[in-house]
């Protein structure tokens, strides 16, 4: 009855073929996530104490602890953040909500695409020119985040206006109907409903802006700091620019130090990012249309 | 904000002239029709008809969409609706009700407030009896009065639509737009809600667009047809299935031989 013809027996083996295709994509993506782990954490782990976390570097930094360029980057991310995410939230709102859709919003989105694309030196540079010596902060933590809020923008942007975009239309017009002004229905429905979408966007913007050192190494990261940042006018240490000065700048670099500052960094950024995953679980687990 | 109406007194709303194009594409032309208060006025049609683009135009859904555009005049209570400033409270006084039911991702009991939240009410006793009476007069409350915190979105579709009726209604809204409501819902409930327009009337005055022909019947007071982005003839409802018609594509529709 179910006797399967040569077209099934072909579809079916197609399906097989496909399945398993993709599949070891999957797998092939996977692994090198897989291996910088393992041996982040094979190598790096042995290094990692009480004194190595919470100690300033000593001896030309070929011992002691990392703690000034942790709390650096914290400094640094954190900052960051709030520049960029007020602004971006806000533009993209501006170009999702409000913006008639014409060949010059179109414009202004390939732009902020684009800029997603400039290589980070190039951020450097302009942070140099603008905040460090325009504006005259100085090489400074404000600085540096700043020039990281800037670079990063493009990533906050897109990922709200996407959660944005993804919020049904009909809950707009629902509200409209109601009398409602743009705001109190941006506030009221369509906000709610695309607060996950941004919080990906944080957690992409923290990823990138914790691992970046061309952007900080001009505006505000040093190279060896013996005492902690007082406030965001001061310089700082940072944990990526320390991991490029240890692995290749001082001879005579215990092998495993390297490692263990790696370790830290993709520590730091899983432990900032899993406070903004936990809050996206909360709310995903109320959405719901 | 609003004077008093002219002419007829009776006049809800005036429609003169009324054109509307999307782009190039014409939806709407020279409609002229006057809806009186109180009264259910059915319009029936087939699709692409343009009765959608009547009751968006009505509610300025226009400033919504840039492609679209509206020429001709639309007068509620005797003002002209393209001169109103203050387009929001225009809309207050407008409840629509779409095809498909919108239960916005909030609970039900937010979803029936939420109009009045607008319109800045803040007492909780007060929003309480709003949201009771509305759920009520959308047939609604029994089935929910004990989750009124569930998502409105979660609700089944029949319910979510009846939700929807509760929403426009807590606007307190002197015209009901109703586009082919029951769409998306069982006969029952069809019913259900059709027997609340009736007593609805009382209050407001209801326009009711509607691809079932027999729905305007039970319950329209008059009934336009709409054919091709013009209005062929308006009559009361039950001359329309009597064949007291004037024009014979009228007649055809009403009695199914074409749309």
């Amino acid at each position: 009855m179910f006797a399967s013809s040569e077209l099934n027996q072909r579809n079916r083996n197609r399906e097989r073929v496909f399945r398993v295709l993709f599949g070891t994509m999957t797998a092939l993506l996977v692994l090198p996530v897989i291996i910088i782990l393992v041996t982040l954490v094979v190598k790096g782990g042995p290094v990692i104490s009480v004194e190595f976390l919470f100690g300033n570097p000593t001896n030309g930094m070929t011992a002691g602890g990392i703690f000034p360029a942790l709390l650096g980057t914290v400094w640094l991310v954190l900052v960051a953040l709030l520049a960029s995410v007020p602004l971006g939230v806000a533009a993209a709102i501006y170009l999702s909500e409000y913006a008639a859709d014409n060949w010059f919003t179109r414009a202004i989105n390939l732009a902020i695409i684009n800029l997603a694309g400039v290589p980070s030196i190039v951020h450097a540079l302009f942070g140099l020119g603008a905040f460090v010596v325009f504006f005259g902060l100085g090489t400074s933590i404000l600085a540096a985040s700043l020039t990281l809020a800037i670079m990063t923008l493009p990533v906050v942007i897109v990922a709200t206006r996407e959660a944005l975009q993804a919020v049904p239309q009909s809950f707009r017009e629902a509200c409209w109907n109601m009398g409602a002004t743009r705001w109190q229905t941006i506030h009221r429905v369509v906000l709610p409903n695309a607060i996950t979408g941004v919080l990906t966007g944080v957690i992409l913007e923290v990823s990138r802006t914790a691992g970046e050192t061309a952007p900080i190494m001009f505006t505000g990261a040093a190279f060896f700091l013996p005492f902690l940042p007082q406030s965001v006018f001061d310089q700082t240490m940072a944990l990526s620019l320390h991991l490029f000065v240890v692995s290749t700048q001082v001879p005579g670099m215990p092998e495993q130090l390297p490692f263990g500052v790696a370790l830290v960094l993709i520590g730091i950024v899983l432990i900032m990012n899993s406070l903004s995953i936990a809050l996206r679980m909360y709310l995903r687990g109320k959405k719901k249309w | 904000m609003v004077a008093a109406p002219q002419s007829p007194a009776t006049a809800k709303l005036e429609v003169r002239d009324l054109a509307i194009n999307y782009g190039t594409k014409q939806a709407v032309s020279d409609i002229s029709l006057t809806i009186r208060e109180n009264e259910i006025f059915g319009i029936i049609g087939p699709a692409n008809a343009g009765k959608t683009s009547f009751l968006k135009a009505i509610n300025r859904m226009e400033d919504f969409d840039t492609n679209m555009s509206v020429a001709g005049q639309i007068l509620f209570d005797g003002v002209d609706t393209r001169q109103v400033r203050n387009v929001y409270g225009l809309r207050r006084r407008i409840g629509v009700v779409f095809p498909l039911p919108v239960g916005l991702p909030m609970t039900v009991y937010d979803n029936v407030a939420l109009a009045p939240r607008l319109a800045g009410v803040r007492n909780k006793a007060e929003l309480n009896v709003i949201v009771e009476r509305c759920l009520h007069r959308a047939a609604l409350w029994d089935e929910v009065k004990d989750r009124l915190n569930a998502l409105g979105s979660l609700l089944s579709g029949g319910q979510q639509q009846r939700l929807t009726i509760a929403r426009a209604l807590s606007q307190e809204p002197d015209l009901l737009m109703l586009d082919e409501f029951s769409i998306a819902i069982d006969p029952v409930t069809t019913m259900r809600i059709e027997d609340v327009l009736k007593e609805l009337r009382q209050e407001m005055t209801i326009i009711l667009v509607t691809n079932l022909v027999q729905q305007a019947r039970r319950i329209a007071d008059r009934t336009a047809f709409f054919l091709e982005g013009s209005c062929v003839e308006i009559a009361p409802t039950e001359d329309l299935f009597t064949g007291e018609v004037s024009d014979q594509r009228t007649r055809d529709y009403v009695e199914g031989r074409f749309g």
